[in-house]
């Protein structure tokens, strides 16, 4: 499983990356992808959109099953990875690399896990 | 109690993702995930640990007289060497199971039944016989391998000479001689591709399992399974078919022979008095459709679907659903209610796929 050690995770299994202007990149994790299958199908907020800590802000498909993307931050969606639309796989071939929404005005929460605590929480997960 | 399939050590030994299903611990897919394991099947070869699939055997003088009173379709026609689909009716016309009957000899008949309904199929069977008859269910003591894809057959030839196996779709062959194992082969499966059902006593199927994986065969879980048949346009007992839908409206009027009489024969609609019709559907914009969806046309619901799927290798979802019959029509289109979003889809006739014969 790849963890990289500067972002921080949620207990819903996404990431979140710290910009150097506040703004926080979400997307979901390699544990989370290798769980849900292959991908292929996102669902996603607009620009614009309130987020909510530990609340859905869209969702992805494998070919099995539904699951919800959940926001572990509150903030306001000011861009939308589309490209994640037509090619949903890239969240399973690259998940670090694929970030699903920017937010801003966002508050950071303090029990986000760093990487080891993340290894730690989805090995008890499988 | 879910019940692991002499197999089981296997799929774990090749990382497979355990669920249970039917009242087994089956793998839904393997590392390699679902899409490659569709595309195996599509374009070279996968295995399936089948060995969940019920069996029971049907002996003697009275054997082909209660078959064709308990199921819809007719076996005297069926030769040794032969298999039959049937459905089972409720007297109300409702579904019990879909099953393949296996002619075996004169008045000796293997019958394969679903797992999940093998237990309920066995009690109603046995109490619906008459006459000289033994029924027995065998389901603990065999294990089952369906063998699925283009190179099924050069790969099986290796294993036990292309003499040894069933040529015809639906015929099968005892006695076939694989690593030492005597196994009963069909020329049947759940994919729509060439294939083969690989039936042996359970204590040899990790080593006829080991045997076929050895010729580099893609292993492909139950994930696969449900996508490969659901692109082939075949039922699935619990979704197309159920106590509540009758073979009719489900279109397998060809397994349905009503110039005999057999249980739920009288309570069967005419074709032209269904309510709703089974049919196929393609969605027209992203997302994904899937089971117990309602469908709409011009604001008007008109149908559930019963199983649905984004097909591996394509970008487009499609599903099976039940219909308003006057509505049923290839190439309209209707709207898909997914999770509060309307998806455009067009009836489609089924399947969605079809290998082309060689």
């Amino acid at each position: 499983m790849n963890t990289p050690k500067e972002l921080k995770y949620s207990r819903t299994h996404e990431w979140l990356r710290v910009m150097e202007n506040g703004h926080v990149l979400i997307g979901i994790t390699d544990h989370a992808q290798d769980q849900l299958g292959d991908l292929v199908y996102i669902n996603l907020p607009e620009e614009g959109d309130a987020v909510e800590k530990d609340a859905a802000f869209g969702d992805v498909e494998s070919v099995k099953a539904v699951s919800d993307l959940n926001s572990p931050v509150t903030g306001t969606v000011c861009a939308v990875n589309t490209e994640l639309q037509d090619e949903p796989e890239k969240m399973n071939r690259d998940p670090y690399g694929s970030w699903i929404i920017e937010v801003e005005d966002a508050e950071i929460p303090d029990d986000l896990m760093s990487a080891e605590e993340y290894e730690q929480f989805a090995a008890e997960d499988k | 109690m879910d019940q692991k399939t002499p197999m089981y050590a296997c799929h774990e030994r090749l990382g497979g993702r355990i669920v249970p299903f039917g009242g087994f611990l089956l793998p839904v897919q393997y590392p390699a995930g679902i899409n490659a394991e569709h595309l195996a099947v599509r374009t070279r070869a996968g295995m399936f640990d089948v060995s969940h699939m019920g069996e029971a055997l049907l002996e003697g003088p009275d054997a082909l007289e209660n078959l064709n009173r308990i199921m819809t379709n007719r076996f005297d026609s069926l030769k040794t060497g032969g298999c039959r689909y049937t459905i089972m009716l409720y007297e109300n016309g409702g579904c019990v199971d879909d099953l393949i009957v296996y002619r075996r000899g004169e008045d000796r008949f293997l019958l394969i039944l679903n797992a999940s309904n093998t237990k309920k199929d066995v009690e109603w069977i046995r109490s619906h016989l008459e006459g000289d008859v033994r029924f027995e269910d065998i389901s603990a003591s065999v294990a089952q391998i369906a063998l699925q894809g283009p190179e099924s057959k050069a790969l099986l030839s290796g294993l036990c000479g292309a003499e040894a196996l069933p040529d015809k779709y639906y015929t099968f062959r005892e006695d076939v001689d694989i690593c030492g194992v005597k196994c009963l082969v069909s020329c049947t499966g759940y994919t729509g591709e060439q294939g083969y059902e690989i039936y042996m006593p359970a204590q040899q199927g990790p080593q006829v399992w080991e045997t076929i994986e050895r010729l580099g065969v893609q292993p492909c879980g139950l994930g696969a399974r449900d996508t490969l048949r659901l692109e082939a346009g075949m039922p699935l007992y619990g979704h197309e078919l159920s106590p509540e839908r009758d073979p009719v409206s489900a279109g397998l009027s060809f397994a349905v022979k009503t110039d005999k009489p057999f249980i739920g024969r009288d309570a069967l609609p005419q074709p032209q008095e269904c309510r709703q019709v089974r049919v196929g559907l393609k969605a027209l914009d992203k997302g994904v459709l899937r089971e117990e969806m309602r469908i709409f046309k011009d604001g008007r619901e008109i149908g559930e679907t019963t199983s649905g799927t984004m097909i591996p290798g394509t970008r487009v979802s499609c599903a099976m659903a039940y219909i308003d019959r006057e509505e049923a029509n290839a190439g309209t289109e209707v709207e898909v209610e997914v999770r509060g979003r309307m998806i455009r889809s067009q009836i489609v006739s089924l399947p969605f796929y079809s290998r082309t014969r060689s």
